[in-house]
């Protein structure tokens, strides 16, 4: 199973296995990672999911859809490496993705 | 002021015990808010269901679809629970509650006492009574076991007719003309969904449905089910319109037995005020399940995921003695299609709509107006009028219509 590491704003890390074709957002919640609110339960309509993936994994993540692009357009305090975590499927090519999490997601 | 003081000392003891009552969407929320929220005394949550809370919205989209396991739907994983030092009863409903002696008793024979209780019981699913309503092959959509007993007689080219045009018909019929089933929706009134948006959304949806093969009969009520044992045909407007199953989708009614044999108030709903409160100052409401003063001053009834988890919030400040005022903007979404509907705030009030863009780009918002300002969005496909759209209601902000509707003036700058 593909780990995901989420590193919190204080900059504690936590590790989890992800099954492929869950979401990145899914693996956060299956396993008590906090940070993540994901209110809508990934039907990318609440933007509580924002994450930031480190720069380095970029380019391996399949591109924004237009929808998830206009959610985080609306987000606080995002950057331009900032994703909807609930939009990025885990894949075995995911394997090691890390991605920190926001102060807040409201 | 010593009253009020002494009250918050007293609440949030820590040898208290809350009890919920429903393990459903605010259940679950309400464990986490009160955690978070620093109590430290026992919680027990007890639920009809075999399951551990879990999320409905995918029941009639990705999980009836088949594309989204079952063991994806549950909201917590079970270390929460057990983490959270919350007692779990599952399979068991509470059956009478005893407010004098402030206990709550089991099917399972159990009495629990509690100091607060939060009553989370949500929603069942309004009946049909017609001639032939329990014949077999007829089925309703709430639960998981619902779906499960759908998806055994939810293959490619049997006739499902779905008995209510509302979001519930509307997705199943969706996931089922996908699906290649061939798919009716009988709906009473002359517009789909008509209870939930304005006719303009109604009108696309129609559309969009006509145009995946659904056939829709609108101005058309089920008369009857016909058939020996199993269903055979549906019976509407005097013609029979031969079916293998049906799903009925119309409607909910809220679970608030339990809540009117205690002599709690009940209307369409029990009654809060403004932080899930009922009159009996030990016991809350939150969810599906309440009748509520929303941000526009008029009592109403939510059935969403946005109210349930707001609400749960809400229940647990005031249980901890911290009340804060419930005025969230409600919101919502529908999947149908490739088309996300996304609704913030409440159309009902509004005197004014205004339609920026085009249905026939599969892509356009109704704004809705009340004296100038914007109450209320429905977006499809359209996330930044959503958003923005939402941010606007919070303020209640004033916008020129035109400016609303003309989609050469982005968003953003209305915001
Ligand atoms: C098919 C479907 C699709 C939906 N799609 C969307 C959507 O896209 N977006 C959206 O925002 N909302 C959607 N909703 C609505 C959303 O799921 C509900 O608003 C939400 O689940 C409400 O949460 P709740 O906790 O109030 O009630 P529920 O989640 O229904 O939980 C209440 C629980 O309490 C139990 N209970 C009742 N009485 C007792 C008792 N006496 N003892 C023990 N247990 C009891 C019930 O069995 C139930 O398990 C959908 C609902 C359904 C059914
Ligand atoms: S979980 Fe709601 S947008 Fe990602």
């Amino acid at each position: 199973m593909p780990k995901i590491k989420y590193i919190d704003e204080k900059g504690t890390e936590r590790e989890a296995d992800v099954p492929t074709g869950w979401s990145v957002m899914e693996g956060a919640v299956k396993n008590l990672i906090p940070g993540i609110d994901a209110d809508c339960g990934g039907a990318c309509a609440c933007a509580t999911c924002h994450v930031y993936v480190d720069p380095a994994w970029l380019e391996k993540l399949p591109p924004k859809q237009d929808m998830e692009e206009t959610m985080l357009d609306f987000a606080p305090d995002v950057q331009p490496n900032s994703r909807l975590s609930c939009q990025i499927t885990v894949t075995p090519e995911l394997d090691g993705l890390v991605v920190r999490t926001p102060k807040t997601q409201h | 002021m010593l009253a009020p003081l002494l009250e918050m000392l007293f609440r949030t003891i820590m040898s208290q015990r809350i009890v919920i009552i429903g393990a459903g969407q605010a259940g679950a929320q309400a464990v986490t808010s009160l955690r978070a929220e620093g109590f430290a005394g026992a919680i027990a949550m007890i639920g009809d269901e075999p399951f551990a809370p879990y999320q409905r919205p995918p029941l009639s989209k990705a999980y009836l679809m088949g594309t989204l396991e079952r063991a994806r739907l549950f909201l917590k994983p079970e270390t929460f629970y057990r983490e959270a030092n919350c007692e779990l009863i599952l399979g068991v409903s509470v059956r009478v509650i005893d407010r004098k002696a402030r206990t709550v008793a089991l099917t399972d024979g159990r009495t629990l006492s509690y100091d607060m209780l939060l009553l989370a019981t949500g929603t069942r699913v309004r009946r049909i009574k017609c001639p032939g309503a329990d014949l077999a092959g007829i089925h309703y959509l709430r639960s998981i076991e619902d779906v499960d007993g759908l998806h055994a007689v939810f293959q490619p080219g049997k006739r499902l007719a779905i008995v209510g045009g509302g979001y519930i018909g509307l997705e199943v019929a969706a996931v089922a003309a996908k699906h290649g089933l061939d798919v009716m929706v009988f709906e009473a009134m002359d517009r789909v969904m008509a209870r939930a948006v304005s006719k303009p959304v109604s009108d696309f949806f129609e559309q969009a449905h006509r145009t995946a093969g659904v056939k829709l009969m609108l101005n058309t009520g089920v008369e009857a089910f016909e058939g020996a044992s199993h269903l055979e045909a549906v019976r509407a407007s005097g013609a029979a319109y031969p079916a293998d199953i049906a799903l009925v989708g119309i409607g909910v009614v809220p679970n608030m037995d339990l809540a009117k044999d205690a002599d709690l108030a009940c209307e369409d709903g029990i009654v809060v005020d403004q932080n899930c409160a009922t009159a009996d100052p030990a016991i809350f409401a939150a969810g599906d399940c309440t009748w509520h003063v929303g941000r526009e001053g008029v009592p109403l009834r939510l059935e969403s995921v946005q109210n349930a988890i707001d609400q749960a919030k809400h229940a647990a400040y005031a249980m901890l003695g911290k009340p804060k005022i419930y005025s969230e903007v409600p919101w919502f979404w529908s999947d149908q299609y490739d088309l996300k509907l996304q609704i913030a705030g409440l159309a009902r009030s509004s005197d004014q709509i205004v339609v920026r863009g085009d249905p026939g780009t599969r892509k356009f918002a109704v704004f809705h107006l009340r004296d100038a300002a914007v109450v209320a969005v429905e977006a499809v496909n359209a996330a930044s009028e959503y958003l923005v759209g939402r941010k606007l209601i919070v303020a209640g902000a004033r916008v020129a219509p035109e400016r609303l509707a003309d989609v050469s003036i982005p968003m953003k700058s209305i915001a």
